[in-house]
């Protein structure tokens, strides 16, 4: 292990790549504080660079410096102006929102940088001694059991979705799937649903999908229901220090929440958005009933609370992704579709193979959050300014950069029309609450999970390996509990918990 | 009926064509020595049809219930938004995809990242203009000269 975070520092340190990292940062800040732009999008929008990069490590490493980046900047634009860009900082605004009106912007913004550092710190601690053991049990898998473990994956992902919409999430990861099997399959030379069109015979592009998921129907919205933009003038941000007593007692929430919210990170499906809820009630529960006054009203735990829990739980989904080689969150799916453009398969085998990568991307966490930490903290002031740039030249350039990038990705512009087509429909499913995530994930985890279906068929000549691999089974119907028991329980008790599971 | 049973009902037609594909028609291709194996190019798109066709009739039926809640449009009063708007810049992104190869790049994308902020209700046209064709002009050259993608800049009749 040792060796290899030596490795990871070699290559995580080279100016190239502290280059990369800090502008990744940037670009997700800038883009993050733009309401209604979530990381996702600005993740689809950054493929194109990335891969056009060449360098799987430089690639991963941006995209990531490029969702810290998006979380922080959305948790700007939730303080400042109680406008949360990123659906993981909507608790964030509760009580960073009052501050900033009581004059504390600076302390506030402050707050909320230590406590990100904190929680994208100690969680990459806990994904480095996480990460090579679960990897190590993974190695023990054959295909039987990454069938499985994929299927308990979707499944997770629809059993998270929140009360009602379980069925939903699961029709949108079956309409992936189904996507995904559109083309060649590696099982035999023969086209599958293309209709008779040769543009569809190498499959429908990823990134075209990604785009037309994500980018596509926010910009829409920008479009439909304007936001007001208000620049953050006149908020004070003089007042940066924090006193002793106050980091005191924001101390053990920071602990605690990093913690938790790395392993609700870890849930596929759960996420940075359900991380800082929780967290953010958890704190509140918790408190002396002085404090629980204050939470909504200007707390400094009320607001170190999602701040931290929300990335933690981003350092925490890249676990899944890079152990195992299946996304938990709409966001790991875009890396996971990013590496597989650049010929890497995350999995158990990354470590082994391509050590560099794997420990470069960790080591590169640290240098990410410190950046933002000392880089961010002093330009915010600037930033927000630029916050008043007008959406009507924003918009169209939104629009420019997605079909730029679906233009790159496949060279042919027939991939364009398949933007707008499949904009329009994601637009309408977002009209009607269908999740989208799971759609993506679906759609890149389709072909391995049909591989490894299909090389597990082979091998025991059946469907037998359900039953002849007690690991196997036992996934198996641990994912039929997942997807059954939220409508079990939906069904005895009226659930409480809104579904919040969009944005990460 | 509201929205999301109609997308249902959609989705139901759709696994129900896709199914028939995999199950009646996808077969007759196949080399008849690769009948023998336990797998089939249609195994799992035979799968997926039926759990699809199963979670779009729960759907349908309304048999999973949940609160009706609003997202952050409501679809019901879509004429209140902007819709006009959204219209036209799908129209224009289409527009752009059939001229970015007869056109070219240059001209292609100066003229929508200018009409789409007309379109937006953008009338300072001493911002746009430079605005537009310098993005064009820097985007052009990363994208040619840097990733070494190529981009026909000029119209086609230009020859180049």
């Amino acid at each position: 292990m040792l060796e290899g975070i030596l490795l990871g520092l070699q290559t995580a340190l080279s100016l190239k790549m502290i280059l990369v990292v800090i502008g990744g940062c940037l670009i997700g800040t800038f883009i993050g504080m733009l309401p209604g732009l979530g990381p996702m999008s600005i993740i689809a929008i950054m493929i194109p660079v990335a891969i056009s990069m060449g360098d799987p490590a430089a690639a991963l490493i941006l995209l990531a410096g490029v969702y810290y980046g998006a979380i922080f900047g959305g948790s700007t634009s939730s303080i400042l102006l109680n406008a949360p860009g990123v659906a993981g900082t909507v608790a964030t605004s509760f009580d960073g929102y009052p501050m900033a009106k009581q004059g504390k912007a600076g302390k506030a913004l402050t707050i909320a940088a230590i406590a990100s550092f904190c929680g994208g710190t100690i969680g990459a601690l806990l994904l480095m001694g996480f990460a090579p053991a679960l990897s190590s049990v993974a190695l023990l898998f054959h295909s039987a059991e990454y069938f499985a473990l994929m299927v308990v994956g979707l499944s997770a992902i629809a059993a998270f979705a929140g009360s009602g919409n379980v069925a939903k999430a699961i029709m949108m990861t079956v309409l992936g799937l189904m996507l995904a099997t559109v083309g060649e399959t590696t099982m035999a030379p023969m086209p599958r649903f293309t209709m008779g069109l040769m543009d569809l015979q190498s499959g429908l592009g990823f990134v075209t999908l990604a785009m037309a998921l994500f980018a596509l129907p926010e910009a829409l919205y920008l479009v439909l229901k304007p936001r007001e933009m208000k620049s953050g003038e006149g908020v004070n941000f003089r007042d940066l220090q924090v006193t002793r007593a106050e980091a005191k007692s924001i101390a053990p929430v920071i602990g605690r929440q990093s913690i938790q919210g790395f392993f609700i990170g870890v849930l596929p499906g759960a996420g940075a958005t359900i991380a800082s809820f929780l967290g953010y009630a958890v704190e509140r529960n918790i408190a002396t009933k002085e404090e629980q006054d204050k939470f909504g009203k200007g707390s400094i735990k009320g607001l170190a609370a999602p701040e931290t829990a929300n990335n933690a739980a981003c350092t925490g989904s890249f676990v899944p992704l890079l152990t195992l080689g299946i996304p938990g969150s709409g966001t790991t799916a875009i890396l996971l579709g990013a590496l597989i453009a650049l010929n890497v398969t995350p999995g158990p085998r990354l470590m082994v193979d391509d050590p560099q990568i794997f420990w470069a991307v960790i080591i590169s966490m640290y240098i990410g959050n410190l950046i933002l930490l000392i880089l961010n903290l002093p330009l915010i002031p600037f930033i927000a300014k630029v916050l008043a740039v007008p959406r009507n030249f924003l918009i169209p350039f939104i629009l420019f950069f997605t079909l730029m990038g679906a233009y790159i990705g496949q060279n042919n512009a027939t991939e364009l029309l398949i933007l707008v087509g499949f904009g329009i429909c994601a637009t309408a499913l977002k009209f009607a609450n269908y999740p989208l995530a799971p759609l993506l994930i679906g759609f890149i985890l389709g072909s391995m999970l049909e591989d490894n279906f299909a090389r597990s068929m082979q091998l025991y000549d059946g469907v037998a390996f359900i039953w002849e691999r007690p690991m196997t089974m036992a996934l198996l119907l641990l994912a039929a509990i997942l997807i059954v028991l939220p409508s079990y329980r939906a069904h005895r008790a009226k659930s409480k918990t809104a579904g919040v599971a969009d944005g990460d | 009926m509201a929205l999301d049973r109609w997308i249902a009902l959609i989705l139901l037609l759709f696994c129900l064509v896709y199914g028939y594909t995999a199950w009646f028609s996808m077969d007759g291709e196949l080399a008849p020595f690769m009948k023998r194996n336990p797998i089939w190019p249609s195994t799992f798109p035979k799968v997926l049809s039926i759990i699809g066709v199963i979670t779009s009739l729960v759907i349908l039926t309304g048999l999973e219930k949940g609160e009706q809640k609003i997202g952050e449009i409501d679809y019901r009063r879509l004429t209140d938004y902007n819709l006009g708007q959204a219209l036209l810049l799908l129209g224009l992104m289409v527009a752009y995809a059939f001229c970015l190869r007869t056109v070219g790049f240059l001209i292609s994308t100066s003229c929508f990242l200018i009409l789409g902020s007309v379109i937006l209700g953008e009338r300072k046209w001493h911002l746009m203009l430079p605005l537009s064709i310098g993005a064009t002009l820097i985007v052009w050259y990363l994208v040619q000269e840097i990733l070494g993608i190529f981009l026909r800049p000029l119209p086609i009749f230009l020859g180049v």
